[in-house]
């Protein structure tokens, strides 16, 4: 490994442990990785298709009104006394602003 | 896809169209939920027979067979209702009677296929034969709006039950007269039930609660009792752990008078005694159980699990109630089916592109094989049990 690459890991690193909010975007692994886990463990509640089950729909429509911090924040802290479970632990604050970012429609992979 | 498997396939095709009969008492389906898919299958050798696609959005689908197991009734999540033909692996008929399903049921006399539906929440019933809808019961809750319907279960005298989701009902729809539904409502049940199952006699409707710590039960023989909280609090006031699948109640797991059900948010599945309605004990398991299933014979427990630790299954014996194996078959298993006599299981590995055969008494894998995205597995001798 070379000097440089070792030198911005580090400062990577401490910049994680400085603002866990901060924390990168996720790779585009990680990325694929997300949107199965959306279409998959999501889907099991809210659709495969998004179009809702026990959970709300999560369609572009529908999602296009509402701020992507809001969703981000329901994702990470769960909306308690509903089935929606937190999912801080499973996921971290960019992985899920991302996923908000996905449901919109406001990221390239979809 | 290996020589092996191009193999079996071929064989599979060649039987489909020889002249000589096919026996469909090992058949079954493996749902590919992503695809709107169905691999027709046999477990005599574990082979693939073929596929039957366009069946939509199969997120969660359920499925039910004619009482002569020829026939599978798909339920879809987009509110499709399909009638697969399983000899000739063809869709038979096909309606999209709602937004928006969660499973269904078959009478006992196999002439009615009931839908449980979300959006608009309610029962529809079909005729089996045609899928010409022969009866609507709106769920419209205690409180004047209507409910996501869960936990349809079939009974004997072509009785269904169900619960409300969002109003915390139980209903009873006799459907002797399909044309003239006569339901009778229990009101006041508990928060959220999320699914329930029913005996095997058809005596005995359970429905579990997210809402709340406990089962809500209700006797079929006896419905002037009403409902009965059993189980209650049974996390004894400890904050449950996120719940990132719900729990499946499908499928009647008791033996002598005792009853396994998944725990939700813990580490457990309860016992509870069928005489007193009192809990019998708690086994503790290796993350949040989705299905808690019992070998037919009722010696074994299998146990799947909710995220992160979907990639296990344990097997306990149940007279000891100790921990016999825990096995690792694949990435996200969703689902387990006995074969009709339990000599094997099958179980779905989503993540892993495949299902995996064990044999029960040895605990070893005995067969695999791909299937895209799997999730539930069906046999047709499903079709000869109340209540599946
Ligand atoms: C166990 C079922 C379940 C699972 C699994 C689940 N959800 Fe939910 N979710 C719900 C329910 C129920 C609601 C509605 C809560 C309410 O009524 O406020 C909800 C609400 C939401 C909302 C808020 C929508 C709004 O309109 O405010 C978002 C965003 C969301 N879920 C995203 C996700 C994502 C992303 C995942 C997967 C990482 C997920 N959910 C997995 C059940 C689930």
């Amino acid at each position: 490994m070379s000097r440089g690459r070792l030198g911005g890991g580090l400062v990577a690193a401490l910049l994680l442990l400085a603002t866990p909010a901060l924390a990168s975007e996720p790779t585009a692994l990680r990325a694929a990785e997300l949107k199965d886990m959306v279409i998959q463990d999501c889907g099991s509640c809210h659709g495969m298709t998004m179009k809702g089950g026990l959970g709300l729909p999560l369609t572009r429509d529908r999602l296009a009104e509402i701020p992507a911090e809001a969703l981000s924040a329901a994702i990470l802290d769960g909306r308690p006394g509903t089935p929606m479970p937190p999912w801080r632990g499973m996921l971290n604050e960019a992985e899920a602003d991302w996923i908000a970012r996905y449901l919109k429609g406001e990221t390239d992979v979809r | 896809m290996s020589a092996r498997w191009t193999a079996i396939l071929a064989a599979g095709l060649l039987a489909a169209c020889s002249s000589a009969p096919r026996p469909t008492g090992d058949l079954g389906v493996i749902v590919e939920r992503a695809d709107g898919r169905l691999i027709v299958v046999e477990s005599t050798t574990n082979t693939q027979l073929g596929r039957v696609s366009g069946l939509g959005d199969l997120s969660h689908a359920s499925v039910v067979f004619s009482r002569d197991e020829r026939f599978a009734y798909v339920f879809g999540r987009d509110g499709g209702l399909t009638k697969v033909d399983l000899l000739e692996r063809r869709i038979a008929k096909r309606v999209v009677q709602s937004g928006n399903s969660i499973g269904g049921a078959i009478s006992q006399d196999g002439r009615l296929v009931a839908v449980a539906n979300y959006e608009p929440g309610g029962v529809k019933v079909f005729d089996a034969d045609s899928l010409d809808l022969v009866a609507d019961i709106p769920a419209v809750g205690a409180d004047g709006e209507r409910s996501k319907v869960v936990g349809l279960e079939d009974s004997t005298d072509n009785v269904f039950a169900f619960s409300l989701y969002d109003s915390g009902e139980i209903w009873v729809a006799d459907l002797k007269d399909p044309k003239a539904p006569k339901l009778t409502k229990h009101t006041g049940i508990g928060k959220q039930p999320y699914d329930a199952l029913i005996s095997l006699d058809g005596r005995t409707y359970l429905a579990g609660l997210f809402g709340e710590d406990g089962i809500a039960m209700l006797d079929l023989w006896n419905p002037g009792q009403g409902v009965r909280r059993v189980l209650d609090h049974y996390g004894r006031g400890q904050e449950p752990l996120p719940v990132y699948k719900m729990p499946h109640l499908e499928g009647w797991a008791a033996v002598g008078n005792h009853a396994f059900l998944p725990a939700v948010g813990r580490h457990e599945v309860l016992v509870v005694d069928m005489d007193t309605w009192k809990e019998a004990g708690r086994i503790p398991v290796a993350g949040q159980p989705v299905f808690a299933m019992l070998r037919p014979d009722g010696r074994q427990l299998w146990v799947n699990f909710a995220l992160p630790d979907n990639g296990k299954v344990q097997v306990f014996d149940v007279p000891t109630r100790k921990l016999l194996k825990t096995l690792e078959p694949g990435k996200a298993v969703l689902h387990m089916e006995f074969t009709p006599r339990g000599e094997r299981v099958w179980m779905s590995a989503r993540d892993s592109d495949k299902v995996v055969v064990y044999d029960t008494a040895t605990l070893e894998k005995v067969a695999e094989m791909p299937a895209t995205k799997p999730s539930g597995i069906f046999f047709t001798a499903r079709a000869h049990r109340i209540g599946l």
